[in-house]
């Protein structure tokens, strides 16, 4: 698992269209009222495959410092 | 704040896009600038220019030197520059409708001519923006707006098409394979004369709507599922092969470039006729 990154949304970009919800492989994302959101933090292996097929940029992982 | 990567490449105040939900779009767009970012260029030393429709709109989002045409007249402003400036780095972000049907005499001459310009078109099939009429790469008997009954028109293989007229660099990857179509994006950038890649898209409002291919996850997973890659391609038969389409890279070869011709050219005229 990589520490030091953090899963972010851009809520207001979302537009609930599922894509990552789909496609996330330890299945950790969820729409919720139609947006996006982290439903578990610790199973998430920050892979960014939610970020690379995001076609709105809302959801990437931040390097922290 | 937002990712790295749209906080260095992209007009910030312009975001978000306006593109439908699960457009794929906003994919392609990343992969762009993903291949961008990976080849190291200097921002202000890359030209993005757009003709009309959904993909478009792309060079609006983008913070690089940008212009945004007329339709199907994208490849025409962006030999100009490429002319009037060699130094700078040209990439044309394009449509099925834009590239294919519209400006599909400015492409086939800009391929004859093997210019150093990276065309990307983003093949969703239909016409989006205008509101979902079949394009030459609506396939056969697939529904749109203008052909409530199916489209009698066969689908023009736009790939087929470049390599036909003389393009140097021809490849085809797809939304759903974004690392994949990012390496081919940046081979394309990379290589002296006409590359055109075609990255296979999705628009789940008109098209994925009138032929009911589901929700915009189910579109990237057909794409995922019937897409063959170059290196297995050749092995696989016919039949097995029917609804399958080849991605990856599918010319790669060098030819003397116009802009350097050209170049070659003048340099000859100023000795010869001192």
């Amino acid at each position: 698992m990589v520490k030091n990154k953090e899963l972010v949304i851009i809520e207001e970009w979302c537009k609930g269209c599922g894509i990552c919800v789909e496609f996330c492989p330890v299945k950790v994302l969820e729409l919720k009222n139609g947006k996006v959101r982290l439903i578990d933090a610790d199973k998430c292996t920050k892979c960014g495959l939610c970020e690379l097929r995001c076609p709105d940029f809302a959801i990437y992982l931040e390097v922290k410092e | 704040m937002a990712s790295e990567l749209v906080e260095r490449y992209f007009r910030k105040e312009t975001l978000p896009n306006i593109w439908c939900p699960g457009c794929s779009n906003g994919i392609v767009t990343a992969a762009i600038v993903r291949a961008i970012d990976n080849l190291g260029l200097d921002q202000n030393n890359v030209c993005i220019v757009s003709g009309i429709g959904c993909s478009a709109r792309a060079s609006g989002y983008l913070d690089f030197n940008t212009l945004h045409t007329t339709h199907g007249r994208a490849i025409a402003f962006a030999t100009g520059i490429k002319f009037a400036n060699p130094e700078l780095t040209v990439i044309v972000i394009t449509g099925d409708g834009d590239n294919a049907a519209i400006g599909g005499n400015h492409f086939i001459h800009a391929c004859r001519r093997n210019i150093d310009l990276t065309v990307v078109m983003y093949n969703n099939h239909i016409y989006g923006m205008t509101g979902g009429q079949y394009s030459p790469t609506t396939p056969r008997f697939d529904r749109a707006t203008t052909a409530p009954y199916g489209n009698i028109d066969r689908y023009f293989d736009i790939c087929k098409l470049a390599i036909g007229a003389g393009a140097t660099y021809v490849a085809r990857g797809t939304a759903y394979h974004v690392h994949q179509l990012t390496k081919l994006i940046e081979r394309g950038i990379s290589h002296k004369g006409f590359s055109f890649i075609e990255a296979l898209s999705i628009c789940p409002t008109y098209y994925g709507r009138k032929n009911k291919k589901g929700t915009p996850a189910d579109m990237l997973k057909w794409l995922k599922d019937h897409a063959v890659d170059i290196k297995q391609g050749s092995k696989m038969d016919p039949e097995e092969f029917h609804d399958k389409f080849i991605i990856g890279e599918l010319l790669n070869i060098d030819e003397p470039e116009f802009v350097e011709e050209y170049q070659k050219m003048l340099n000859n005229l100023k000795v010869n006729y001192k």
